[in-house]
């Protein structure tokens, strides 16, 4: 799509400037017009053009050469091109030298113009395609960590891929470091608009007034500090998957605008009166239960319905042990490579203990332990001993002090709750789990009045 | 009612004027009329021996009809913009007014012998491109549309005088009313 690539023309001459901008425009460029040097290099701190037409002869004290020079130090990528009706091999010389990528003697002919622009827009699509693949290859490197052994976890990957065409809004929810991201990235990485951006906002790290104009940017003047204009992450977005994480984080009056948004995919810069429409998908995520923080008032249910059209709960990692050991495998050849150890396996003893441990911090609290381990080891297995800060936190081990004054059977509906919640409700998998057939577990549920 | 006006500019471009005239009629679906202008001299520029075609879209604004839906000129005189050596021919996008040049779409300036049915061709198919913009259509990738760039006189004939499907359904949800 040419109308991507935004063009500046320089030129003192208005005449001159206006004409080439006309013609460029008719090729479907958005092109904007400078009348010098100073007020050329004003429009690049605002706008990131891709190519620049600058005339060489300008007056005011900034040549061609000096504007070019100025733009470059601004946009190290724009491509700027000399233009000049004294053509004498000294000036093609140091333009190119300075960095100028083409040198065009006016008049020229139409043609020339038009090849010199399609070529350099031409390898500035290569580059930003060069980018955006690796940047999915390094980011199809996260969706392997998704794969896991475990049943919901399975079930939630089929879950991705069946809505990863869609555009319905998705809601992650999920303890932290359980991969909520690397779920999003999946749909959107396996999906129709793999192409296009993945826009990740992290709404808790914001004030409100700044993630408002992080959202949905502002006007050059809108506040104080707002010197040009900014693109907001939504209009970054434009065609891809905007990632909301701790959606369940933001204010009041921005759960409006959010609504809204979802409601009409256009909304207003801060400080603007334009409308801007935009195609987005959103991906939402929270660690924190939105269905009881709409209960409390805290949270609107409209939007809440909004977000949940779709939704996915990923189990914390201490209901899906079973992937533990394939998550350490995996770290430690990834961390092998990046801090040039030579580990290769963890113990059985070094494997028990994070088996028994609790993982409050989940898949990322794992892969921390496995790096920290692994700096300290000086071997090529990982033993109990390299995991030893583990235990010092108090929480390794399943040594377990039964609570005072419970009764054995209040213990043993805690023991179904804890067990019915961990498997998703699942009466075959909680059974085998506890040891007892299915209509006893059912007979046990009904006994206890166990909701489901 | 208003009405796509097609008329030459002096007695150069009459022939191909009328031809102009019954082929925008149908592709762009609208009433079309004959109105007289006058010749290009005005923007002669003696340093460059060619016309401005920037005073000649100024004089067609002047000289726009008020039920003018769109004004297009024909011109025997080889026009140029200040950046360009020439131009075939130029247009306000999703402006009112456009002009084609015939000058350099005649076989004589490139040394071969006369033809009348290339060169109207050759004339409707620019008229067609520089009408296109008037109606908000920038260039269009497919080399055969109407709305294809075309820079050199072999890309003119190696494009067909009709709008390619992609074009010819944004020139269907043009708003009428705006022009």
């Amino acid at each position: 799509m040419k109308s991507h690539w935004q063009i500046l023309v320089v030129d003192d001459e208005e005449v001159m400037c206006e004409s080439l901008a006309t013609w460029l425009r008719e090729d479907g460029y958005l092109v904007d017009t400078a009348s010098s040097g100073r007020a050329a290099v004003e429009k690049s701190r605002q706008k990131d053009y891709a190519i620049y037409f600058v005339d060489l002869k300008m007056p005011g004290g900034m040549d061609g050469i000096e504007t070019m020079m100025q733009v470059h130090r601004l946009h190290p990528q724009a491509s700027v091109i000399i233009i000049t009706a004294y053509a004498t091999v000294d000036t093609a010389i140091t333009a190119m030298k300075e960095g100028a990528q083409e040198y065009i003697v006016k008049p020229c002919n139409p043609e020339e113009i038009s090849l010199l622009v399609d070529r350099i827009i031409k390898i500035k699509n290569l580059q930003r395609e060069n980018t955006m693949l690796r940047k999915k290859l390094s980011r199809q490197y996260c969706v392997r960590d998704v794969i896991s052994k475990n049943a919901r976890m399975h079930e939630i990957l089929e879950l991705t891929r069946e809505v990863s065409n869609l555009r319905s809004t998705v809601l992650i929810q999920g303890e932290s470091g359980t991969g909520k991201e690397l779920i999003a990235r999946a749909i959107h990485f396996s999906g129709d608009r793999a192409a296009r951006s993945f826009v990740v906002v992290s709404c808790a790290a914001l004030a409100e007034t700044l993630l408002e104009s992080e959202l949905f940017g502002h006007e050059k003047g809108s506040f104080t500090g707002a010197s040009q204009q900014k693109q907001g992450k939504f209009e970054m977005a434009d065609g891809g998957t905007i990632f909301l994480d701790e959606i369940g984080d933001i204010s009041p009056k921005l759960q409006v605008d959010l609504l809204r948004v979802l409601q009409d995919r256009s909304f207003y810069r801060v400080g603007g009166s334009e409308e801007v429409r935009v195609d987005v998908r959103v991906i939402a995520a929270t660690h924190v239960n939105l269905q009881q923080a709409v209960a409390e008032g805290k949270f609107r249910d409209d939007l809440f319905y909004r977000l949940n059209v779709i939704e996915i709960r990923i189990p914390p990692l201490r209901e899906r042990r079973e992937d533990i050991p394939l998550l350490v495998a995996h770290f430690v050849e990834r961390l092998a490579h990046e801090l040039g150890k030579p580990v290769t396996h963890v113990s059985e003893a070094g494997l028990r203990v994070l088996m028994d441990y609790n993982w409050p911090g989940n898949v990322r609290e794992l892969e921390n332990a496995v790096e920290r381990a692994m700096v300290s080891c000086r071997g090529t297995n990982l033993t109990e001993e390299d995991f030893s800060f583990l235990a010092q936190n108090g929480q390794a081990g399943n040594t377990w002090t039964a609570p005072p004054e419970m009764t054995l059977q209040e213990m043993e509906k805690i023991m179904i709750m804890a067990t019915l919640q961990r498997t998703g409700g699942n009466i075959k998998e909680s059974a085998a789990i506890l040891g007892i057939d299915r209509s006893t577990l059912y007979e046990k549920i009904k006994r206890y009045e166990i909701p489901r | 009612m208003k009405y796509l006006y097609v008329g030459a500019m002096g007695e150069a471009g009459r022939e191909a004027a009328m031809a102009v005239r019954e082929r925008v009629a149908v592709e762009f679906g609208a009433s079309v009329r004959p109105v007289d202008l006058p010749a290009a001299d005005f923007a002669y520029d003696a340093a460059r021996r060619q016309y401005a075609s920037i005073l000649v879209l100024e004089m067609l604004m002047r000289a726009c009809p008020e039920d003018a839906l769109k004004l297009v000129a024909v011109t025997g005189r080889d026009l140029f913009i200040p950046v360009l050596s020439f131009v075939f021919g130029q247009a306000q996008l999703r402006g009112r007014v456009a002009v084609v040049s015939l000058a350099r779409l005649r076989q004589e300036f490139y040394g071969l012998a006369p033809s009348r049915e290339i060169l109207l061709a050759r004339a409707i198919k620019q008229a067609l491109h520089e009408t296109g913009h008037t109606f908000g259509l920038v260039h269009c990738a497919e080399r055969s549309c109407a709305m294809a760039l075309a820079a050199s006189i072999r890309q003119i004939d190696s494009k067909q005088a009709a709008f390619c499907a992609s074009c010819a359904r944004r020139l269907r949800r043009y708003p009428r009313e705006q022009s």
